[in-house]
């Protein structure tokens, strides 16, 4: 038997990758215009999604983490992602859910009582302080900077590959150029901060 | 037993595998009019299902982390938004490796193999790559002066850009314009000029000009996740697809070859291969067979396709086949550059990877302590940000907060880093056999590899640290990573992809097992097609060199079989 193939037409021209991109993605020559274009992902509104992995408790804890992480990241949805990547993988649920249950407990032993999310703003950021430098590193605090390294870690991953993280720390490219060149402002500013200058 | 069904049809041709070797030999011998049936083990590529070129990350739920988050506990072997490609574990086909040694063996199972997602990194061997002066490893029954018209033909046709350098060490070539260096490549060409090491325009195959009906490329630098346009060079686009239209050519997938049927007189009558979909085995007649499956897996094909004439595996007399394993001897090294922190925002995508590089430069020095050399490949700029991205980042500063937010908006295309690729000298130690204990889900007995670094190896890798480091801190870089151990940090083998030789060309038939046109010397009527052939692992990517060796005996079968030689 043979499954001789049809030949698969592939005359693309630049034109019809102009119009792919286009259609699919958001073209522009430039990256605001074509981060403005794109297609947004689906928003986040914590009211409507129901976390698949993470108990409500945990997703709220999370959130108020995240925005402590990198600020914005709330709105980009980090904490869905992270909800996602908890329910593909128990390897993930795990460190979150177990690393979100030491932070409640450590948070109640240092505050008579009260969770992560109920206590003050600067009694997070106290707790802040000491997990996410590995320098704290102790017996009392080792599972904490552990998990802080993969909350941070996800929360950075989360929100520069969303389209506020890609639009602040400026990416321009994903885009169809008929020439490629590079600004010479650019080329002088690095020459000038080099031990060439 | 079930019958296995033989092809009603003869076919002129059988090429085994549609990579860069055996998308040339579809591609000459059905433009010479010779009918030809493409065996791939792999489905067919739909580059417009298949290809993910200008997805975001955020358009897919899991961002590139794969569906099981894959790629934050080291179980994902290749990114996400590549193009399908193969793998170093395929599910079924296993491999086996010799007790305290390493070898990974990367598998493309898919119409065009691995050029769907090579880097195109396209470098002519030079006349002492083909003809070694210092002995250390065997000559090639070519020079480069012969090999020369079929390098012009292949760049001509898959398009490579460069520049005219009259560098021995990097001959030139028939070239694309060049494309212009990014603003860390003009740093990396400042410091290279203070060490007194070239940097030149890369030679790559991507198409600064429209060629043979392909598109001049857009510069999205995403050639790895596949090209729509084709404008860089695949062995599916360029060649495949378009030889599927003349009417000559026969596609078959999903095929996996078992072994080379010869008959009495010792020529190969016909391929017996399985056919995946349903596991049974079918048989397709021939006049000739290019078997162009990859160095490693077109050994496994030969000294499984054994006969009372050829007991020790077809093609096979001089015992060559599966001897002088090589891979290209890679190691990396990166910094964070200052100059670049901050540096104002713009578009640095260009075509996927390096614009510059730098050609081994050292060639005939007496001080080194090792012999041969390397070339080394650049990466940096405002990559699109990924998974990952900012670990380096993250893990140098720590912390959170606008502090953390400010770092990485500073150091967003503030690091350099550096690839050594460098030659291996062909050893005793390391090669493939057929392991007797083992089958694939196919029933085919599978390989066990041996393989071993020498002295050689890990002295060069020591000295790729050295002139790395010297460059990151000559542009006033930092270098990141822990202390440096050469033996810890050779690449495995294998793992940089480039794997050659195990069918080894020569003059001799006692020590070779194919001649100057890779043609077996027991077999008139079988080519090899790939980087089985090459004698050494030159420190120049091999596809080209694969490219335009397949040329040459393409066109050589072809003439034989018109005069009725074959």
């Amino acid at each position: 038997m043979s499954d001789a193939m049809k030949p698969n037409p592939l005359d693309f021209s630049r034109r019809d990758v102009l119009v792919q991109i286009g259609a699919g993605i958001g073209m522009a020559a430039a990256g605001e215009s074509a981060l403005s274009a794109q297609t947004a992902p689906a928003a986040h509104t914590a009211a409507v999604y129901a976390p698949k992995a993470l108990t409500a408790h945990e997703y709220a804890t999370m959130e108020n983490l995240s925005e402590w992480i990198v600020p914005g990241a709330r709105a980009a949805g980090a904490t869905q992602f992270i909800d996602f990547l908890c329910n593909a993988t128990d390897d993930m649920k795990v460190i979150f859910t177990g690393g979100l249950a030491w932070l409640d407990d450590a948070m109640r032993r240092r505050t008579d009582g009260k969770d992560f999310i109920s206590a003050s703003q600067d009694q997070q950021k106290d707790m802040l302080d000491l997990i996410a430098f590995r320098e704290n590193n102790s017996p009392e605090f080792g599972p904490g900077i552990q998990f802080f390294n993969w909350a941070r870690r996800l929360v950075v991953d989360a929100y520069y590959t969303s389209p506020a993280g890609i639009k602040e720390v400026g990416y321009m490219g994903n885009s169809a150029m008929s020439k490629f060149s590079v600004p010479q402002e650019a080329v002088d500013y690095a020459l000038k901060r080099s031990p060439f200058a | 037993m079930l019958q296995v069904s033989r092809s009603p049809q003869v076919f002129d041709v059988v090429v085994i595998g549609s990579g860069a070797g055996g998308g040339t030999a579809v591609k000459i011998l059905t433009d010479a009019g010779i009918r030809v049936a493409l065996l791939e083990a792999g489905p067919m590529l739909t580059p417009e299902k298949d290809f993910k070129e200008h997805v975001w990350p955020y358009q897919v739920d899991h961002r590139g982390a794969g569906p099981h988050a894959a790629s934050y506990f080291g179980r994902q072997q290749w990114g996400y938004f590549s193009a399908p490609n193969g793998y170093w574990d395929v599910p079924g086909e296993p491999y086996t490796v010799a007790q305290g040694e390493q070898w990974r063996w990367f598998r493309s199972r898919i119409i065009g193999g691995r050029t769907n997602h090579y880097g195109r990194i396209s470098l002519r061997f030079s006349d002492y790559d083909f003809q070694p002066e210092d002995g250390l490893s065997d000559p090639w029954p070519v020079t480069y002066d012969e090999m020369s018209p079929y390098y012009d033909k292949a760049e001509g046709f898959i398009g490579v850009t460069g520049t005219k350098e009259g560098l021995r060490t990097a001959p030139d070539g028939n070239f694309l314009p060049p494309i212009s260096p990014r603003v860390h490549e003009v740093l990396v060409q400042k410091a290279c000029g203070k060490l007194n090491i070239p940097c030149i325009p890369s030679r790559m195959a991507m198409l600064t000009k429209s060629v043979n009906g392909r598109a001049a490329c857009h510069y999205c630098g995403q050639c790895g996740r596949g090209c729509f346009s084709a404008s860089a060079f695949s062995s599916s686009q360029a060649m495949i697809f378009p030889a599927m239209k003349t009417g000559k050519l026969t596609v078959f997938t999903g095929a996996m070859a078992r072994e080379l049927i010869s008959d009495s007189s010792g020529k190969v009558t016909a391929v017996s291969y399985v056919d995946k979909a349903t596991r049974t085995e079918k048989q397709i007649r021939c006049r000739a067979a290019v078997v162009a499956a990859s160095a490693c897996e077109s050994a496994r094909l030969l000294l499984n396709s054994k006969s009372p004439r050829f007991p020790n595996g077809i093609a096979n007399t001089s015992g060559m086949v599966g001897r002088y394993l090589t891979d290209t001897v890679g190691y990396a090294l990166g910094g964070s550059v200052p100059a670049l922190a901050g540096m104002p925002r713009h578009n640095s995508d260009g075509i996927g990877g390096m614009h510059v590089y730098v050609p081994w430069w050292l060639y005939g020095d007496k001080n080194k302590d090792f012999p041969r050399g390397y070339h080394i490949e650049i990466s940096g700029g405002f990559g699109m940000p990924q998974l990952g991205t900012f670990n380096g980042v993250c893990n140098r500063y720590q912390g959170y907060g606008k502090q953390l937010k400010d770092h990485i908006h500073e150091e967003f295309g503030a690091n350099v880093s550096f690839s050594g690729r460098g030659e291996m000298i062909p050893n005793k130690n390391s090669y493939c056999e057929i392991d007797p204990q083992r089958v694939d889900q196919w029933g085919i007995p599978v390989l066990r590899f041996h393989f071993q670094w020498s002295d050689s190896e890990i002295n060069q890798v020591r000295h790729m640290h050295q002139t790395f480091s010297a460059l990151i801190e000559t542009m006033g870089g930092r270098v990141s990573g822990a202390p440096f151990d050469s033996k810890a940090a050779i690449s495995a083998g294998g793992s940089i992809i480039h794997e050659a030789g195990a069918v080894r060309m020569g003059a001799d038939p006692k020590t070779s097992a194919l001649n100057k046109y890779c043609q077996a010397h027991d077999v008139k009527n079988l080519f090899v097609c790939d980087a089985g052939p090459f004698v050494s692992n030159p420190d120049k990517n091999v596809t080209l060199s694969i490219v335009a060796f397949a040329w040459r005996s393409s066109e050589y079968l072809a003439e034989e079989m018109r005069k009725g030689n074959v």
